[in-house]
C-alpha cells in the first residue's frame, strides 16, 4: 500500500509518500503524482515514511525527474528513509536526482 | 503472476539439492576422491543461496551465504574436512531443509528456528578464517570505487550489461534481488543503471521495465553461476556478460550491440575500467575512418576490426569452446530427463491394464469367429498384432514407475551415522546393489519396514564397542544393504556382524509371553521365527529407537502386504541377516489359472510347487492331507472354502503352493494354465474375504479371483490343527 499525503502551499506542493512503493502501486501513484506536479511548478516529495521501494519505483520517480524538466518544474525529494538509501545506494542512482541525502552514501563521481 | 510456480519449483528444486548435499556429505569419508563429493556440496548450497536470492528470501540467503563460504574453504583447501566440520554442515542442512519448508507456510520463521540458525552460524564462524568480509551479504556492497589511473585498470571483473525486458517487472521480478545476489557472488565494483529517455507523460507505462544495468563484478564466480542468475528473466530480457581478462574488442562489440549510444556506454565502460580513454578513442576513430574512406558502403562493424586488429589467441578460443561444450552437455543432460507426477504415470498404468484385458477380450472374440467369417482368420492375425504391441506397451509403462534403490538406501547413511552417534557404537553401512530397480510402490511401502529393521539392528544386533573389543571383533560393526534381482523378484538383503539372535532368550520370552507352551520342541528356525509373533520384543531396555513393541510382526504383516516373504539367518555371535523377497512390481502378476464350480481362480504362478491328480496322492480325506512322495502336507478345496455347492468332479486336482517355509495343496475341479494378469485391488465390501487377494478380469469379460496365498496356506494349516496336533511342516 501506497499512501500518498498532499500538503500544498502557494507555488510549493509537498508530498508525503508513505508505505510500499513497487509495481503493484507505481500505476495509480504515476496518476497522483502526475497531478500534483501539474498543480505547482516545484514538487517536493517526503521519502521519510516510505518502508519499501523496487526498480518500478526508482523508475517511477525517476521519470517524474524527467517529466518535471520537461515541463520546466523542478521536482526534488527529501528526508529519504533507510529503504530508500539503501535501494538508491545499490542502483547508484542518487545522483541523478541531486537531492541531498542526510546519511551520505558514496556516489559515482560519474553521471550519465 | 507466475510467481508462486515458481517458488514452487524453486522449493522442489532445493529440497533435492539438499538430498544431494547430504548425500555427498554422507559419503565423502568413504571416498578417496573427496573434491567431487566437496564439489557436489558446494554447488547445492551455492545454487540453493541463489534461487534464493532471487525470490528476496533474505534469511535463506544470509545462511546459506556462510555455510556456503566454509565450503568454499573446504574446496579450495585451507581447511579440512574434518568429522567434526561434517556432523556440523549436516546440522546446517537440517537447518535449511527447515526453512525451505517454512517458504510454503510463509509465516515468519519461529523464535526457536531463528535462534537455532543463530546457533549454526555461530558454530560456523571459527571455521571462516576472516574470508567472510570479501563477499559481505547485500545492502552494502556497492561500492563505487573507480580505479584512478593505469593502463588496463580493473579488467580482472565480470563485467555484466542487463539490458532488461518491458515485463520483467509484471513478472514478479526485480532487477534489484539480481544486484544483491550478484553481491554475495562477490563485490560489485562499479554499477551504472539505465534508464534511457522515458516517453512522455500517456505514453509512459510505470509498469514496463525501462531498466539497464552495466556492473563490474569482482568475483570468482563461473560464467554458469552467473548466467544461472538470470535464469528466470533470460528469455526477454538482454544479458552480455564478458569474463575478465576479455579482449578490449569484447568491450567494443558490446557497445555495439546494445542500443545505447555507442559514446555513452563506451563512457561507461571506462568509468568502469574496462576500457582506457585511449583504447576506447582508438577504436571509434577506426571506425569513424573506416566510414569516411569507404563512403555509401556499409560501416564494417566495429568488433570485426578489433577481432582483426588483435587477433585472439588460439588456446583461448580452445578453452572457450571447451567450457562452452560442457555447459551445453550439462543442459543436454537435464533434458534427457523428464519429470511426470506419480499420480499422472499411475493413470496411464491404470489404462494399460484396461488395455490389456480389452486387447485379450478381443482376441477371445476373434478366436471364436473363426469358422464362417470371411475374415476371421485376418481377424485373429490383426488381434495377435494388436496384443503384442499392448504387452510391450504394458512393459514399457511398469518400466517407467520403476525406480533404483539406491535412493532409499542412501537415506539410512545419516540414521545409522546419527543412531550410532547417540549410542556410542561405531557402525559402517556397506550398501549393494543401488542399482537395482522395482516399482515405485513397492520402494515407498518398504521405507518403514526397512527402517525398522535397521533401527533394530543397529540398537540389538550390533555391539557396543567394548563387547567387540572382548569378542575381539573389530571395533567398527559392519551393516549392510544389499539389493538384487533372483528369478522374477529382487531380494533385499540387511545384515549385521553383530551379536546374532539369542535363541534361549527368545523362547524364554516366547514362554514369557504365552506364544508358546513350556517344554514345546521347536526347531531352531521356528524359534528365531517367533520374533515375528505380535507382541514380542526381547529388548531389556527400550531405548528411544526400538523396542516398543511393535516389532517384527508389524514389519512381517508390511513385507506380507507387498506379497514378500521375510526370513532370518542368525547365527550366534556372528551376525544377523534378515533376507526380503518382493515381487517386482504389484500391477501384475504371472498366474495359474483354475477352475472350480465353473468359475476361474488365479494363484500366483511364483508360488506354485506342481500340479497333481488328488486321487493317487490322497493320504487322508478325514484330515483334510496328502502325501507328497513321503512329505504330508495339508489340504483344502476351493469349493469348501468359498461354500459353492454343487457336484465334485469325478477327477479332482491339486495345486500344491507354497507360502514361506509352508506348503499346501488347493483341490480345484480343473487347471487352465498360466495365465499374466492385471492385479484389480478388491472393492471395500471384500476387503475382509478371507483368502481373496484381488480381482482380476478374463479376456471374456467374466471375474477372476486371485488367491491370497498366504491365507489359503494359513487356513489350511489350521483347519486340520482341531484334528490331529501337528506343528506345520516345514519345508
Amino acid at each position: 500500500m501506497l499512501r500518498i499525503v498532499p500538503s500544498t502551499h502557494e507555488e510549493e506542493a509537498a508530498c508525503s509518500l508513505e508505505g510500499e512503493f513497487t509495481i503493484y502501486e507505481v500505476a495509480a501513484a504515476k496518476a497522483q503524482l502526475c497531478a500534483a506536479l501539474d498543480q505547482a511548478s516545484r514538487l517536493q516529495l517526503n521519502l521519510a515514511g516510505l518502508e519499501e521501494l523496487d526498480t518500478a519505483g526508482v523508475q517511477l520517480l525517476v521519470w517524474l525527474k524527467q517529466e518535471a524538466h520537461r515541463k520546466g518544474k523542478k521536482l526534488s525529494l527529501f528526508a529519504h528513509s533507510p529503504a530508500v538509501v539503501g535501494v538508491f545506494d545499490l542502483l547508484q542512482v542518487t545522483g541523478r536526482f541531486g537531492d541531498p541525502i542526510l546519511i551520505a552514501p558514496p556516489v559515482a563521481p560519474f553521471v550519465a | 503472476m507466475d510467481l508462486d510456480q515458481a517458488k514452487q519449483t524453486y522449493i522442489i528444486e532445493a529440497r533435492e539439492l539438499l538430498d544431494a548435499m547430504e548425500e555427498a556429505l554422507l559419503t565423502v569419508e568413504e571416498t578417496s576422491d573427496r573434491s567431487e563429493a566437496i564439489n557436489a556440496m558446494f554447488r547445492a548450497i551455492h545454487t540453493i543461496k541463489g534461487s534464493a536470492g532471487l525470490f528476496g528470501l533474505d534469511g535463506i540467503v544470509r545462511f546459506a551465504h556462510t555455510v556456503e563460504s566454509v565450503l568454499d574453504r573446504v574446496r579450495s583447501q585451507t581447511l579440512e574436512l574434518t568429522a567434526d566440520l561434517i556432523g556440523l554442515v549436516l546440522g546446517c542442512h537440517d537447518h535449511l531443509a527447515l526453512l525451505i519448508a517454512g517458504i510454503q507456510s510463509e509465516a515468519d520463521p519461529a523464535p526457536e528456528v531463528v535462534a537455532a540458525g543463530e546457533q549454526f552460524l555461530a558454530q560456523l564462524a571459527p571455521y571462516l578464517g576472516g574470508g567472510l568480509a570479501k563477499a559481505a551479504p547485500a545492502g552494502h556492497a556497492s561500492k563505487a570505487s573507480v580505479p584512478a589511473s593505469g593502463e588496463a585498470p580493473g579488467r580482472d571483473c565480470w563485467h555484466l550489461s542487463l539490458r532488461f525486458g518491458r515485463d520483467v517487472l509484471r513478472n514478479g521480478m526485480d532487477p534489484l534481488s539480481f544486484v544483491r545476489y550478484l553481491a554475495t557472488l562477490g563485490e560489485i565494483v562499479h554499477l551504472t543503471s539505465l534508464f534511457g529517455q522515458f516517453p512522455e507523460r500517456d505514453a509512459f507505462d510505470p509498469e514496463a521495465c525501462q531498466l539497464g544495468l552495466e556492473i563490474e563484478l569482482d568475483s570468482p564466480a563461473e560464467r554458469a553461476t552467473l548466467e544461472d542468475v538470470f535464469e528466470f528473466v533470460r528469455d526477454d530480457s538482454q544479458i552480455r556478460i564478458i569474463p575478465p581478462h576479455a579482449k578490449v574488442d569484447d568491450y567494443i562489440r558490446l557497445i555495439q550491440e546494445l542500443p545505447e549510444e555507442d559514446r555513452f556506454l563506451g563512457e561507461i565502460l571506462v568509468a568502469g575500467g574496462c576500457l582506457t580513454r585511449r583504447e576506447l578513442e582508438e577504436a571509434l576513430k577506426l571506425q569513424r575512418s573506416e566510414a569516411g574512406e569507404e563512403g555509401a558502403v556499409p560501416v564494417r562493424r566495429l568488433g570485426a576490426i578489433v577481432i582483426q586488429e588483435h587477433a585472439v589467441p588460439p588456446p583461448v578460443v580452445a578453452a572457450a569452446l571447451e567450457k562452452q561444450k560442457t555447459f551445453q552437455d550439462r543442459q543436454a543432460q537435464e533434458l534427457r530427463v523428464v519429470k511426470v507426477s506419480a499420480e499422472k504415470l499411475d493413470r496411464l498404468v491404470d489404462l494399460v491394464g484396461e488395455l490389456v484385458i480389452a486387447g485379450a477380450s478381443a482376441h477371445a472374440k476373434a478366436i471364436l469367429a473363426q469358422g464362417g467369417q470371411p475374415h476371421a482368420a485376418a481377424l485373429l492375425e490383426a488381434t495377435l498384432t494388436v496384443n503384442e504391441l499392448v504387452e510391450e506397451i504394458r512393459d514399457n509403462a511398469l518400466s517407467l514407475r520403476m525406480v533404483q534403490i539406491g535412493e532409499t538406501f542412501n537415506r539410512f547413511r545419516r540414521i545409522v551415522r546419527d543412531v550410532s552417534l547417540e549410542l556410542g557404537k561405531a557402525i559402517e553401512l556397506e550398501i549393494h546393489g543401488a542399482d537395482t530397480e522395482l516399482d515405485k510402490t513397492i520402494v515407498e511401502k518398504l521405507a518403514d519396514p526397512l527402517m525398522h529393521i535397521v533401527r533394530n539392528a543397529i540398537d540389538h544386533g550390533i555391539e557396543p564397542v567394548e563387547v567387540r573389543r572382548a569378542r575381539s571383533k573389530p571395533e567398527s560393526g559392519t551393516l549392510s544393504l544389499s539389493a538384487r534381482h533372483e528369478s522374477g523378484s529382487i531380494i533385499i538383503e540387511v545384515s549385521d556382524d553383530g551379536g546374532g539372535l539369542n535363541k534361549d532368550r527368545i523362547l524364554a520370552k516366547a514362554i514369557e509371553r504365552g506364544l508358546v507352551k513350556a517344554g514345546a520342541s521347536l526347531s531352531d528356525q521356528e524359534i528365531i521365527n517367533l520374533i515375528f509373533e505380535p507382541g514380542f520384543s526381547t529388548a531389556d531396555a527400550v531405548s528411544n529407537l526400538s523396542g516398543r513393541g511393535v516389532g517384527m510382526d508389524v514389519v512381517r504383516r508390511n513385507i506380507d502386504e507387498l506379497r514378500g516373504t521375510i526370513e532370518v539367518e542368525t547365527e550366534q555371535g556372528l551376525g544377523t541377516t534378515l533376507r526380503m523377497r518382493l515381487p517386482l512390481t504389484l500391477a501384475i502378476i504371472d498366474g495359474f489359472r483354475v477352475e472350480a464350480a465353473g468359475a476361474s481362480y488365479v494363484v500366483p504362478l511364483d508360488v506354485v510347487i506342481e500340479c497333481l491328480d488328488l486321487g493317487p496322492f490322497l493320504e487322508s480325506e478325514q484330515n483334510h492331507l496328502i502325501n507328497l512322495r513321503g512329505e504330508v502336507l495339508p489340504f483344502l478345496r476351493l469349493r469348501e472354502v468359498f461354500q459353492i455347492p454343487g457336484e465334485v468332479p469325478a477327477r479332482e486336482r491339486v495345486v500344491v503352493i507354497q507360502h514361506g517355509e509352508l506348503r499346501a495343496g488347493i483341490v480345484v475341479d480343473r487347471l487352465l494354465g498360466e495365465f499374466q494378469t492385471v492385479i484389480k485391488p478388491m472393492g471395500r465390501l471384500f476387503r475382509r474375504a478371507k483368502g481373496i487377494g484381488g480381482s482380476t478380469i478374463l479376456g471374456t469379460g467374466e471375474v477372476a479371483l486371485i488367491l491370497d496365498v498366504a491365507q489359503m496356506v494359513q487356513l489350511a494349516t489350521e483347519r486340520q490343527v482341531p484334528d490331529r496336533k501337528r506343528t506345520p511342516i516345514l519345508a
